[in-house]
């Protein structure tokens, strides 16, 4: 008894949760047998923003398949809204929206009659679904273009329109593949502001991306996947910790080779290489390097032109993770 | 009842997309009135033809164009889910918790429905020709060709989602309905047949629809080959509609 009633209270407290382990998928075609998804274990907390990143082809797309009861796992098991993924996929239907990359609205319909048939699919009475649907309209001001078809809408306002079809029915936990995929810099930011809106209101969002900046600006933790596999997963703050200090980049009146020379020996220099006409270096701290930084090519007898103190962005993080660049492989 | 809503809900779905492509709507009356003006006159001389059922050359003929109809009006209704399975329709509207069944029941009604209404409007046409049915012949040809509609948009769905893509899709639906078509003595009755063309056309279930649909309209209602014909084609389309439903579960991209 008192351990059911403890179960009970932990499952009721995981709504909006996601917890997988060792969860896979295998492909098979003729030639061969390709582990899409490679034993993943995560744990997503109700409420957060989750980032889920990776160059394409990862595992990403695949993942969130899984999770959203679309593609039955190979292996492994996984709760999701509290409810166990393989034995009941009606009620984490119920429970969860999802927006896939290509968006799901048709381009002949209206996106009225969308976002109404949509609320109707999740039992609404067609009074509350109308209702839902000029709610969804005036939040995520689509007025201009709600009676017309989807097919005269600008890129931005077709994912506000997806994204409102994944919102529907005021899920717990929602998922968002690539959401800004493809949208110029204004769209980009009117869906991190949406984002940003459903995280105040206490949905769990589980959004993936292949941009760092993404990631590092909504989301409360990231795990980084590559091949199938988890190789990071933490908050943007400690995986960047976890890259080494700080970045120093300075530029000097003469041949750069020189400055590296002079200060590649330094004992709080970890790493330093030239790029370009820039030296850069990577330090443990760099509010206090930056002085000895001075001094030593001053002894040198180097003038220096400029320089720059950054802290390491998640592309840092990545690069180490993965030995790759994510921009590069995303390019 | 939740399969019936949904499938309702569904089914207004397609409606809705249907009636506002004008196009769509124009083709379907037009259709009907181009088989029966540019075909039916060829029937006059071939009706004294040795071996022809009497009866009337429209009364032989009008069956097979209704269940002609009935076939190709829904082969080519997988090219629509293609294009939506493309754009990510089908995964959104299978992440909600609508009945799969739904799913495809809702979307194959709405074909259905338009294949009636044209097998309906040929009939209305076809009988200044000379063309002689009752209203309970009607009725029962057109849920028979009803039938072979639904049994046919269930295979063409199941086929779509399997393929996923046009390049695979049509050329399997095209290459099995002829076959069908042809050996189901649509366009000409099998009495006319060699006997090895006749005992292909036995193992056809289609050929079973045409002989009940002729047996309707040469008035002989309660001939057993009308209930024959609609039980078969009423348990293939329950066979065709979970097979169909099954691949609506199980989509993968």
């Amino acid at each position: 008894m008192g351990t059911e009633k403890i179960a009970a209270m932990a499952s009721g407290n995981l709504d909006g949760a996601i917890e997988t382990h060792g969860l896979r998928r295998v492909f098979k075609t003729r030639k061969q047998v390709i582990e899409a998804v490679a034993g993943v274990d995560l744990s997503v907390r109700p409420g957060e923003i989750f980032g889920f990143l990776g160059p394409n082809g990862a595992g990403k797309t695949t993942t969130l398949r899984m999770l959203a009861t679309l593609l039955p796992p190979s292996g492994g098991t996984a709760r999701v809204a509290g409810c166990d993924l393989a034995r009941e996929p009606d009620k984490v239907r119920k429970l969860i929206g999802y927006v896939s990359q290509a968006g799901g609205s048709d381009y002949e319909v209206v996106g009225r009659f969308e976002l109404v048939f949509q609320g109707r699919l999740y039992g609404m009475s067609l009074a509350a679904a109308n209702k839902r649907a000029a709610e969804l309209i005036e939040m995520l001001e689509l007025e201009i273009c709600a009676d017309r078809p989807v097919k005269t809408y600008s890129g931005g306002q077709k994912r506000r329109l997806d994204i409102g079809l994944g919102l529907v029915h005021d899920p717990k936990l929602l998922f968002l593949d690539e959401p800004t995929t493809g949208l110029d810099p204004q769209s980009r930011a009117r869906v991190w502001d949406e984002v940003r809106r459903m995280h105040d209101r206490g949905t769990t969002v589980f959004l993936t991306t292949h941009y760092l900046d993404e990631a590092d600006a909504l989301c409360d933790r990231i795990a980084i996947i590559d091949y199938g596999k988890i190789v990071a997963e933490g908050t943007p703050e400690e995986l960047k910790r976890e890259v080494a200090g700080d970045v120093v980049t300075l530029t000097v009146g003469g041949p750069p080779q020189a400055a590296l020379d002079a200060l590649k020996g330094q004992p709080y220099v970890r790493e330093a290489s030239v790029e370009e006409s820039a030296v850069r270096l990577y330090v443990d701290r760099g509010e206090v390097a930056m002085p000895a930084i001075l001094r030593a090519l001053d002894a040198a007898g180097l003038q220096l032109l400029t320089i720059g103190l950054h802290r390491p962005s998640l592309d840092d993080v990545f690069l180490r993770q993965t030995g790759r660049s994510l921009r590069e492989v995303a390019a | 009842m939740k399969l019936l809503r949904d499938t309702w809900l569904v089914f207004g779905r397609y409606f809705w997309i249907f009636i506002h492509n004008p196009a769509w709507v124009v083709i379907g009356v037009v259709q009907p009135l181009l088989y029966l003006l540019l075909f039916a006159p060829l029937l006059k001389s071939i009706a004294s033809a040795p071996g022809f059922p009497r009866g009337g050359a429209y009364n032989v003929f009008v069956p097979g164009l209704l269940v002609q109809l009935g076939l190709f009006g829904a082969a080519g209704v997988g090219f629509s889910l293609i294009a939506e399975l493309r754009i990510g329709v089908i995964e959104r509207l299978r992440v909600t918790p609508v009945s799969r069944v739904a799913l495809l029941l809702g979307r194959a009604l709405r074909d259905v429905m338009s294949i009636v209404v044209q097998s309906l409007i040929l009939i209305l046409l076809a009988l200044p020709f000379g063309l002689s049915v009752n209203a309970l012949g009607v009725v029962v040809v057109l849920a028979l060709i009803a039938l072979i509609g639904l049994l046919t948009a269930s295979v063409a769905y199941a086929v779509a989602l399997w393929t996923r893509s046009e390049n695979s899709y049509a050329p399997i639906i095209f290459t099995a309905t002829l076959p069908i078509l042809l050996l189901s003595g649509v366009l000409l009755p099998l009495s006319l047949a060699p006997q090895w063309l006749r005992n292909i056309a036995a193992i056809n279930p289609l050929s079973y629809a045409v002989d009940a649909a002729r047996a309707v309209f040469l008035a002989h209602l309660s001939d057993p080959s009308v209930v024959k014909g609609v039980v078969i084609m009423a348990v293939l389309c329950v066979i065709a509609i979970l097979i169909g439903a099954r691949a609506f579960g199980r989509a993968v991209a």
